[in-house]
């Protein structure tokens, strides 16, 4: 509400309105000017007024404090002729902190040609993390076993060639990195959606599934037996369909 | 002169009394009950969107895991939202020629935006933040509901803030173990209470409730 006194309102303002710091203009002008007595029922009709008056100013400013004129992720912008507050960045920009001079650690290439090794450390926590990734990112085409395939596969995408194909059991690490930085074939890249961190987790996982799949039953211990026919009843990974969830409509 | 008022309208004038207080009573109620209904809140009502997007067909029938497309729910206070790009990594090559697709295609030729109607959206003076929820054992359903049975998306909470508040009275009856988070149908193993109050401890969750019910944590 304004502090400000309208032009030409000369409205006497009521003794008690203006104790309380309110202006007289605020409550209509005609029931302020015809109160005859204190108790008069019309007392009431300026202060209903006023109360009218401020839960409407009240609902105005909910809304502002509700949508505030900020930018929030992805909101539309008038301001932009393409309509988004999400800016695209210029070609080149690099942002604080984000130089990727490591060659080996970002395209996956020692040299030119695809790393041998990892840019780090592989240890369990780093596998499970892969374990983890693939089956988000990689399972619905590849399926969790990496057989190529996965749900997405069933259902008319072109199949891409198993993990535990003679080509790409030879695969050095570097190369799965480079597919899922750079997409190959049908398969779109992934560089927006995982981290290059988490592109070699991926890649250390990947060759762990390959090792599990051609590997000699015969040279594991009989404890190591027991332990993967007990997991044998769990799932491989968290997170993957519900049982009975495919009897949903069943694709088009 | 006599008396203007018979006796008996010492009763009415009492009864008007007491009822204006009910009358005041009523009043409060039907205001508490319309700020919480759907009217206002928008919970339940389904929203369509440019595209039928259904999360039924994707998640329960497909088993594409929530990541796939919010790619962002664990590191960033926004959960993300699914570029263009995204949706044609698959329908580049799977229902090429469905009509219903024709605005994401047109999105991925022109690189116009797909304007799609925000489902769960806090007033701007609250600060959410999916990542640390995440982290703290909070599942999706959670809040978000059974968003594999959701053919079209709908809000399944109010989102007011006694709604927040209730969990962060009492964190106990809702966190999960961290590798359940995605997991949608979740039942606990054990009581809820005796797992939970075990997590808060293990997840270094704030149970003197000095930053969780702290004005601050949220309105900034």
């Amino acid at each position: 509400m304004s502090a400000e006194k309208p032009q030409g309102c000369e409205v006497p303002a009521r003794p008690g309105l203006r104790r309380k710091g309110l202006h007289a203009c605020c409550a209509p002008a005609v029931a302020t000017r015809f109160l005859t007595s204190q108790f008069s029922l019309l007392t009431f009709c300026p202060l209903l007024a006023l109360m009218l008056a401020t839960s409407l100013g009240l609902a105005g400013c909910r809304q502002d404090m509700h949508d505030q004129p900020k930018a929030e992720p992805l909101e539309r912008s008038d301001f932009f002729p393409d309509g988004r507050s999400a800016r695209p960045w210029v070609v080149g920009t690099i942002a604080r902190g984000q130089l990727r001079e490591d060659e080996h650690l970002y395209t996956g290439k020692v040299h030119g040609r695809h790393a041998e090794t990892f840019p780090f450390p592989v240890d369990a926590r780093v596998l499970e993390r892969g374990r983890e990734r693939f089956d988000i990112y990689c399972s619905p085409c590849h399926s969790r076993l990496g057989d190529g395939n996965g749900m997405i596969v069933q259902r008319g995408f072109r199949r891409p060639t198993s993990f535990h194909d003679e080509r790409l059991r030879k695969a050095p690490p570097g190369y799965f990195f480079d597919v899922i930085t750079n997409g190959f074939g049908t398969m779109f890249d992934y560089a927006d959606r995982i981290v290059p961190e988490d592109r070699w987790a991926i890649a250390a996982y990947i060759k762990a599934l390959q090792l599990s799949q051609n590997t000699d039953p015969q040279i594991l211990t009989t404890a190591e037996r027991v332990r993967i026919d007990a997991m044998a009843g769990t799932p491989a990974g968290e997170g993957g369909p519900r049982q009975g969830g495919s009897t949903e409509e069943g694709g088009r | 002169m006599s008396q203007i008022f018979h006796p008996s309208t010492n009763t009415i004038s009492k009864v008007t009394l007491l009822g204006a207080v009910f009358f005041l009573a009523a009043l409060l109620w039907v205001f508490g009950v319309i700020v919480r209904s759907p009217y206002v809140t928008e919970a339940n009502v389904v929203r369509q969107q440019p595209v039928p997007f259904s999360h039924k067909h994707h998640v329960a029938g497909l088993g594409i895991e929530c990541r796939y497309c919010h790619t962002t729910v664990e590191t960033s206070a926004f959960a993300g939202m699914p570029s263009t790009k995204t949706c044609m990594t698959c329908h580049s090559q799977i229902w090429v020629d469905a009509p219903i697709l024709e605005p994401v295609r047109a999105s991925y030729r022109t690189d116009q935006s797909i304007e799609w109607t925000r489902v769960n959206d806090l007033p701007d003076f609250a600060y959410f933040n999916h990542s640390i929820h995440v982290k703290k054992g909070i599942g999706c359903e959670t809040c978000h509901g059974p968003v594999d049975d959701m053919a079209l998306a709908w809000r399944a909470n109010s989102l007011n803030m006694e709604w927040c508040l209730d969990c962060h009275r009492d964190p106990a009856r809702y966190v999960r173990p961290r590798d359940k988070v995605f997991e949608i149908g979740y039942k606990p193993a054990e009581d809820q209470r005796v797992l939970g109050e075990r997590l808060m401890k293990e997840y270094a969750i704030d149970t003197q409730r000095a930053v969780l019910m702290n004005c601050s944590t949220c309105h900034r």
